[in-house]
């Protein structure tokens, strides 16, 4: 019973990271239906820029953890935000009228770009970090397995309610949020009405890459240690997620999140470490042949 | 009138969502007719043609295409499985192959005879049928087809880069290549001038009359419909208003109010 | 153009420049500007270097001035536009330029210049034009983005290895039986996805791609797990081994044919194994367009629900060239098994992957040509500029950007129809 819920609270910490990173899948694919596979190289950005800024913070002291936190956080969205931007203006816009695939494999050039263009200016080492956030509590203590909650795990789950709850009010209250529902609907509609399509579709690669990058942030302070590498399987597996809640539908992206946080936990718990990434490959083949729509997602009718 | 029925559609429905798409429907087509299925916008027509060709599968109502006297129930087969049936269509927004040439959509057309002529494709990698006389075979129908249209100059030209009538033309030719019972056209005449509606008038009348097919026509074009239908179909909001010769339909005070009302009858 | 439009000009371009310049900026000022090491002590420092940061924005800024300047002088078709023509005058010579480069590859052992080196080199590409072939079945024929190929490149060359290493059968027993059980693993696990859309298909088979490695990773007693497989039988003269000291009873290749023992024998060998191996895969393509079923994978790749209408079976069509490329990627693996001798999980990550299909997107996807020329840079360059390996995959990355911006076209730009009714 400990162990199990041992095993929940780090599912959660893990699922709340793949939530985050899900939703900028999501939201793309809503609004200009195409995966956005260099989304997991802006969240291994955003790590770096953590790592970064926490050791030239480190070097230069005088800050305290919170205020520091707040700096890695802001530099860490706004640097990522500029590659959301300008991934989607370089590497999407002109794709728009292009053949189905074109977009995914630009995505892909994107990602092998980025992936190689972090490793050749920070090195293919990984990269560790002092823990910045130390200590916990102790929530039960049954036999010598004490279950522990982790400040981290703490500030984990409470960043990503915040997260969540401010996004869902951009989306249900902002002109943005009004505009980016429009695009998702009818993109050619939408800019009959008045939309502003581009702004919207680039408006959003913003707000999913910021996501990212506190999903990237959370990951250096929940592990320690990153790499130039950690893009490619998070961003699998939240592309999982999204897709297991029903891609489109941002409520089940942070379902889907949690969902795979919790299976590729218990299953590394109670089954086997080495095969918890087929865990979740196959939740994504299961998925999209048996539940194509997802859990929470809208049924696609295709027009014939 | 005593051709014998082609096609048996009975109590079809199909709703998406909440929304009802076809209620209750049920009509015959007829073999060596042209049936043609009209209705205000909105009012299902495409519908029936993605339920007939297996696009969707509609929860009630069966349909079904007798072939020498055998049914064949067509709710339960695949959508390739209806094309080999013999059920051949066209689309509003025109599919063809537009990065294939207009001779190679029609080859394309005849894939299933010609699968079977190259043994499954392995008997003529390994020189085992005599592939060739089938292709020259498939290439004659094909320029058959093409002259009939009126394309056999552009057979070289990719489908993508022919005018839009042209377009239209070639993929009613292309759905011909598969040798169908029934041919099903989601308005052919849409898009197409005076001039090329009159001689798709001609070419749909031909392909009846030589080939004694059925037609399963949407269309509205009031001049094609009138012009060539030999039995009428009305629908209104997934509802069947009215069912007849083209005659009794046009004075159908339903079919007026309904759909008539709003442009001139003829 | 007018006076107006010309003196709007200057502050235009200084503007975009300037937020070029800016943005440019802000993407590197900590990913490039700050590079963080290793003190030795296991914590980080920074090395700063903002000047390349500097340099590159001004670079970018440069480079904005100097597109908006080309804009302005040529408003006329884009670049992609312009080339066409001369694809095109390219694409008329290619005949002869074909038959040049074949005479070339089958003479290449022969030439002064090929010493064990450049050999080698020539087998390590030649490996890549394979795969490259076997690819454009999926991609560039039946329009399937496959991101999981190196898949079946592993399992032919670990049913090779084990095949071979477990019941002694010989390389040209073991290379169809390689081919064979790449194309039926393309079977198992095509069949439950091939009715996805494409872009959840992609996503699927690169997700096979990482299972087949984590299980050879982790099957330790029949992959030999993380340390892969040794001593896999090198291949023979159809019986007569490529050795000095033939086992008793057995006669080598050199004393077969009467030459002293040299071991460019088996490189050689190797060689054209490999360039026979490509053209059959090459041969059989080019057949298959002009049989039913190619023809049916190209319509399938212009549009699937057209082909539904006229009968074609999407799924069983999809899954024939899905194990066709399987197949090609597996007789693939099995070579590269032999020639290497030893095996591991490291060369099936999906870095290989990318790279197969990196030489398709930028080989012109659906060129058999293409896929050659691809191939070539991107092996051969590496070997010549040894600074180029470490930017090699930063401009593929770039580099199929770049392609799918530039060729808005679709798969295949100028296609060669496969059949002729006007000569």
């Amino acid at each position: 019973m400990a162990f199990f819920l041992q095993q929940l609270i780090n599912g959660v910490t893990l699922g709340s990271i793949y939530g985050l990173i899900a939703i900028g899948y999501t939201m793309v694919y809503g609004i200009i239906g195409m995966i956005n596979f260099a989304h997991g190289e802006v969240y291994m950005i955003g790590a770096f820029v953590a790592v970064i800024v926490f050791t030239v913070l480190a070097s230069v002291g005088g800050m305290g953890v919170v205020g520091g936190l707040l700096l890695v956080l802001i530099a860490a969205m706004a640097i990522t935000a500029a590659y959301g931007w300008s991934i989607e203006r370089v590497a999407y816009r002109p794709l728009r009228r292009s053949f189905r695939l074109a977009p995914l494999i630009s995505a892909i050039g994107m990602s092998i770009l980025l992936q190689n263009y972090v490793q050749l200016s920070q090195g293919a080492r990984i990269k560790p970090l002092q823990p910045i956030i130390e200590g916990g509590m102790i929530l039960m203590d049954r036999g010598g397995f004490a279950v522990r909650l982790s400040y981290i795990q703490i500030f984990i789950f409470l960043l990503t309610l915040a997260l969540m709850a401010a996004f869902a009010l951009i989306i249900a209250k902002t002109p943005l949020g009004r505009a980016q529902r429009a695009c998702e609907q009818d993109r050619t509609m939408a800019a009959l009405l008045g939309v502003d399509v581009d702004r919207t579709i680039s408006l959003t690669f913003v707000v999913g890459a910021m996501l990212a990058a506190v999903a990237g942030v959370m990951v250096t302070l929940y592990y320690g240690v990153i790499d130039f590498f950690i893009g490619f399987l998070a961003g699998l597996k939240a592309f999982t997620a999204a897709v297991l809640g029903g891609i489109g539908s941002l409520p089940g992206a942070v379902l889907g999140g949690l969902l795979i946080g919790l299976i590729e936990t218990f299953w590394s718990a109670y089954f086997s470490v080495e095969y918890k990434d087929v865990a979740a490959f196959a939740i994504l083949v299961i998925v999209l042949v048996f539940l194509p729509t997802g859990l929470l997602g809208r049924p696609e009718v295709e027009k014939v | 009138m005593a051709e014998p029925a082609l096609l048996t559609v009975e109590r079809l429905a199909m709703r998406f969502g909440g929304i009802v798409a076809i209620d209750d429907l049920s009509f015959v087509a007829a073999n060596r007719q042209i049936t043609a299925i009209i209705g205000p916008n909105g009012a299902g027509k495409t519908t029936v043609f993605n339920c007939l060709t297996g696009f969707y599968k509609p929860p009630i109502g069966r349909m079904t295409l007798w072939r020498e006297g055998q049914p064949l129930y067509l709710e339960r087969l695949d959508g390739f499985r209806i094309a080999r049936a013999g059920v051949a269509r066209t689309f509003q927004n025109i599919r063809l192959f537009p990065r294939m040439t207009a001779l190679e959509n029609l080859i394309v057309a005849q894939h299933n005879r010609l699968m079977r002529a190259s043994g499954y494709t392995l008997g003529a990698l390994l020189g085992l049928v005599p592939y060739a006389a089938a292709e020259s075979g498939a290439i004659d129908r094909a320029r058959g087809w093409l002259r009939r249209v009126g394309l056999e100059a552009e057979a070289d030209q990719f489908a993508g880069n022919l005018p839009y009538g042209a377009q239209r033309r070639l993929e009613i030719a292309r759905a011909m290549c598969t040798e169908p019972a029934l041919l099903c056209l989601d308005e052919p005449a849409a898009g197409l001038n005076p001039r090329e509606s009159a001689e798709l008038n001609r070419l749909l009348t031909a392909i009846r009359d030589e080939f004694g097919i059925g037609i399963l026509l949407i269309e509205h074009d009031m001049s094609v419909v009138m012009g060539i239908s030999d039995h009428i179909v009305v629908l209104e909001y997934g509802r069947k208003i009215a069912d007849g010769p083209p005659a009794a339909v046009r004075s159908d005070p339903r079919v007026i109010k309904a759909y008539l009302g709003e442009e001139d009858a003829a | 153009m007018s006076a107006a439009a010309a003196d709007d000009f200057l502050p235009r371009a200084a503007k975009e420049a300037a937020a070029t310049a800016l943005m440019v900026f802000v993407l590197g000022v900590l990913i490039v500007g700050a590079r963080t090491f290793d003190d030795g002590g296991g914590h980080l420092a920074i090395e700063w270097r903002m000047q390349v940061v500097a340099m590159g924005a001004a670079l970018a800024a440069l480079g904005r001035v100097g597109i908006l300047f080309w804009r302005r002088h040529d408003p006329g078709p884009g670049l992609a536009e312009k080339w066409r023509p001369a694809a095109a005058a390219l694409d008329r010579r290619m005949g002869w330029l074909i038959w040049l480069g074949l005479g070339f590859a089958l003479a290449l052992p022969a030439l002064p210049f090929a010493d064990r080196y450049v050999v080698d080199t020539a087998i390590q590409v030649l490996i890549y034009v394979m795969l490259g072939w076997g690819l454009n079945v999926v991609v560039g024929l039946a329009g399937l983005l496959d991101l999981g190929y190196v898949a079946f490149y592993a399992v032919g060359a670990y049913s090779y290895a084990l095949l071979a290493k477990t019941f002694g059968f010989s390389f040209w027993i073991c290379l169809p039986l390689a081919g064979i059980l790449a194309a039926f693993t393309g079977v198992l696990l095509g069949f439950p996805v091939l009715r996805l859309r494409g872009d959840y298909l992609a996503i699927v088979t690169l997700g096979f791609g990482e299972i087949i490695r984590i299980v050879l990773t982790n099957w330790v007693d029949l992959t030999g797990g993380p340390n892969g497989l040794s001593g896999i039988p090198r291949p023979s003269f159809f019986g007569f081994p490529f050795t000095a000291n033939p086992p008793e009873g057995s006669t080598s290749f050199h004393e077969l044919v009467g030459l002293d023992f040299n071991p460019m024998h088996r490189i050689v060998f190797l060689y054209f194994v490999i360039l026979a191996l490509a053209l059959v895969t090459n041969y059989f393509t080019q057949r298959m367009r002009r049989l039913p079923l190619g023809r049916a994978w190209e319509a399938l790749r212009e549009d699937e629900i057209a082909c539904t209408a006229l009968g074609i079976n999407p799924t069983n069509t999809k899954l024939s060239a899905f194990a066709i490329g399987a197949m090609f990627g597996g007789f693939a693996g099995a070579f590269f098994a032999t020639r290497q001798g030893f095996i591991s999980p490291e060369s099936f990550s999906f870095f290989e992957s990318a790279l197969i299909l990196a030489i398709v997107v930028l080989g012109g996807m659906g060129s058999q040509v293409g896929v050659v020329v691809a191939a070539l840079v991107l092996v051969v360059l590496p070997e010549w500029f040894r600074a180029f390996a470490e930017y090699r995959m930063l401009v593929f990355g770039a580099g199929m950007v770049l392609i799918m911006v530039l060729r808005p076209h679709g798969l295949v730009a100028d296609r060669a129809p496969t059949v002729r009714l006007h000569g």
